[in-house]
């Protein structure tokens, strides 16, 4: 037997984890998941789930072999664990960071990135186009476009163009087409629509790829096996580490595919605590008159309902219309998650918790001034909620450290000028107009 | 299913003739207008009438029907006051509400709804509240165009309860075990896809119609082809290329559209809706005409 053929034994193995069986049959999670999409779309859907299982899931033509040997090569894995001695002090616990701030771009998304436009690659498409909310997805797909070679169009709110202007360049540096969504708020909920209705109208050449573990089947859990290389590592790194499992794994939620990839290998370890903090934005209280969720807490205050394909948890008034969400972050402000964190919440499994825009911002300046780590504001909610729980961890815990904050630099300035922060620096005098 | 649907009148609307189907978003630009418009396309010749339900994240439409949605919403309208609407036309054709499944799914008594939540129930009374209320409405079919047939049994069987049809899209890309599994559950009539994309007024009349209504006609289910329908020429050409019905939708909504961006009364509006509407209904009744011609002069 030839080496290739030992290691495509090897990843069929791996992508058979036992942890990661969940909704590869039918899309379902539980009552959750599904396909909720225009029939033009059902052919597309149909041939990405065939090339799902043979190539993710079979390993056809050595596709994870040449995933694998990408990511390690274009994205710099394994990622470190690193322990945070100044958080375990403070805390009086183990606390290990999962750095995919130091994957390549600055964030785990490149994991899912480049598996999808790998498998367009493989499923012979000729063009990309993707959603993105903060800009780390599109600025991934991007990046992954390039390193393919295969022309892409991003897809972005308007304000959140305006949010987040670096990565909109980084977008076009790559070559990329960046196109403003207008409609609504012009955030995150409004580009995924804009995408799918770019998709169904070119369906035939192109792959969509979606950004997180949301959409139709078999999005939710492609994007989670892809993403679930964050877990796989970790896991081995915090046993060889310290010779066991962690009793806590943290991670923030927003469509949830950061949380589902620090969680996908530890589901099935029942002794792990999974506690997926969402953004509390402003308030928990919804203003059902004007439609404005000022949150984003989907799995902790949301409700059943069918929102770009799947059945899952939403921000949504009684009428079933889809509410704005709100959070300091953009990559959280969505009014929706996937819906197979909605089923583990439901099945008492994951643990779902709202952290609000003080609290993130806390935690933000905390693990830049004791850490050395700038987090990205998204990634601030875990450490926001480490400062308010870490009472009730255990003894190890292991926390998803999913971006960077060099994006976030302008937006984190302005809040905290906003605010009266404890931890903060002094900024003032970058803000407003000198 | 397949030859007689649940709803009379609409069999009948495509028993003699072709039938033409226009769409409008209930509420665009407002409420009153909205009735005199579709009022208009009833006088102008309307077989059956597809009435727009707005949802807030409308992923099959087109750029023109998103910003009537988008109207509609922001003149405040919702699934009661659609109901409501629907109740009081004054209309001859049967009525199809046209909207996305949460609003189907989520509609109900919402205090019912969070006590089964606390309870740990199914979170929702799932569509047969909407399918009901619908139908005291005068509702007489449902196109759900982000439903397909796997998740459509629940609907289907309120439908079938309340005496609505239930009708599905056929695109250009569905296969054949797709097309074999949505004709078992659709009733009423079909609605072919013309093209790939969503929604909006184009001049081509695409092969892919044609294709379509070919791979379609060994099912006894009446065809009505939509997406790009604009003038009374297309609709010749679609009538005359097999179809059983036209349904447009864009190229009415700019109409109300025009009416917004240029302040026309309602009256003017109405007229014009009215006027494209007979063109639309002439052109499929020529087509018609020159298909029956084929086959008697064959």
């Amino acid at each position: 037997m030839s080496e290739t053929d030992t290691r495509t034994t090897e990843e069929t193995e791996r992508a058979r984890r036992p942890g990661r069986e969940r909704g590869r049959d039918d899309g379902k999670f539980g009552r959750y998941g599904g396909q909720y999409v225009p029939e033009a779309l059902m052919p597309a859907i149909e041939e990405l789930t065939d090339a799902y299982e043979r190539y993710v899931l079979d390993n056809e033509d050595g596709f994870m072999d040449e995933f694998r040997e990408r990511l390690a090569e274009f994205g710099g894995r394994p990622t470190p664990l690193q322990r945070a001695d100044r958080l375990s002090e403070r805390y009086d616990t183990e606390v290990f960071l999962k750095r995919e701030d130091l994957l390549h771009g600055g964030a785990h998304k490149l994991n899912n990135a480049l598996g999808q436009v790998l498998l367009a690659k493989y499923m012979g498409k000729e063009r990309i186009i993707a959603e993105t909310g903060a800009g780390q997805h599109g600025t991934a797909t991007a990046m992954a476009a390039a390193h393919l070679d295969m022309p892409c169009t991003i897809y972005m709110g308007e304000r959140d163009i305006n949010r987040q202007r670096p990565n909109v360049f980084r977008m076009k540096l790559n070559g990329s087409e960046v196109k403003p969504v207008t409609t609504g708020r012009g955030t995150l909920k409004e580009a995924i629509s804009e995408t799918m209705r770019d998709w169904a109208a070119t369906v035939e050449d192109t792959h969509y790829v979606i950004g997180s573990i949301v959409g139709p089947h078999p999005f939710p859990v492609m994007v989670r096996d892809f993403q679930a290389v964050i877990s796989e590592e970790a896991r081995g790194q915090v046993v060889e580490k310290t010779g066991g499992l962690p009793t806590d794994v943290v991670a923030c939620a927003g469509g949830g595919s950061n949380t589902m990839g620090a969680f996908a290998d530890f589901v099935d370890d029942e002794s792990v605590a999974l506690h997926a903090v969402e953004a509390g934005g402003s308030t928990l209280e919804v203003d059902e008159e004007a439609g404005v969720a000022p949150n984003s807490a989907s799995l902790y205050a949301g409700e059943e309902g069918v929102l770009h394909g799947a059945r899952t948890k939403l921000l949504q008034d009684s009428d079933g219309q889809i509410m704005e969400s709100h959070s300091v972050s953009s990559g959280l402000d969505y009014a929706g998650v996937g819906p197979e964190l909605a089923y583990l919440v439901d099945e008492g499994r994951v643990r779902p918790v709202a952290v609000d825009d003080d609290a993130a911002l806390e935690g933000f300046h905390r693990l830049s001034s004791t850490e050395g780590i700038i987090p990205a504001l998204e990634t601030a909610h875990a450490f926001g909620f480490l400062e308010d729980h870490h009472e009730e961890l255990g003894e190890r815990v292991v926390v998803n450290v999913s971006g960077r904050g060099d994006k976030d630099l302008d937006a984190a300035i302005e809040e905290t000028d906003q605010r009266d922060v404890a931890n903060a620096p002094d900024m003032s005098m970058f803000t407003g107009g000198i | 299913m397949a030859d007689t649907g649940n709803s009379a009148a609409i069999a009948e609307a495509f028993a003699d003739g072709p039938a033409y189907v226009p769409y409008l978003v209930v509420g665009d630009p407002d409420y009153e207008s909205s009735k005199a418009y579709v009022e208009a396309l009833d006088r102008g010749g309307a077989d059956v009438i597809e009435l727009g339900l707005p949802f807030s994240e409308p992923i099959a439409e087109g750029s023109t029907i998103q910003e009537a949605l988008v109207r509609s919403l922001d003149a405040g309208m919702t699934p009661d006051r659609f109901f409501a609407f629907a109740a009081e036309l004054d209309v001859e054709a049967p009525l199809v509400c046209m909207t996305y499944y949460n609003l189907i799914y989520q509609y109900g008594d919402s205090e019912a709804r969070s006590a089964s939540n606390a309870s740990g129930e199914a979170a929702s009374t799932g569509p047969r509240p909407f399918v009901e209320r619908a139908a005291a409405a005068g509702i007489e079919g449902l196109v759900v165009p982000d439903l397909p047939a796997e998740e459509a049994d629940p609907l289907r069987e309120a439908c079938d309860e309340f005496g609505l049809d239930l009708v599905f899209i056929v695109a250009p890309t569905t296969r054949a075990d797709r097309l074999d599994r949505l004709m078992d559950r659709v009733s009423g009539y079909v609605y072919v896809q013309a093209r790939l994309g969503t929604t909006g007024a184009r001049d081509d009349v695409s092969d892919q119609t044609t294709e379509s209504l070919d791979r379609l006609r060994e099912y006894d289910v009446p065809k009505a082809v939509g997406f790009g329908i604009s003038t009374g020429d297309h609709a010749e050409r679609i009538v005359a290329g097999g179809a059983d019905g036209i349904i447009v939708g864009s190229a009415l909504v700019d109409t109300v559209a025009e009416g917004v961006a240029e302040d026309l009364s309602t009256d003017e509006v109405a007229d014009r809706l009215e006027a494209l509407s007979r063109e639309l209904k002439d052109g499929a009744v020529r087509g018609h005409r020159s298909r029956t011609d084929t086959v008697e002069s064959a």
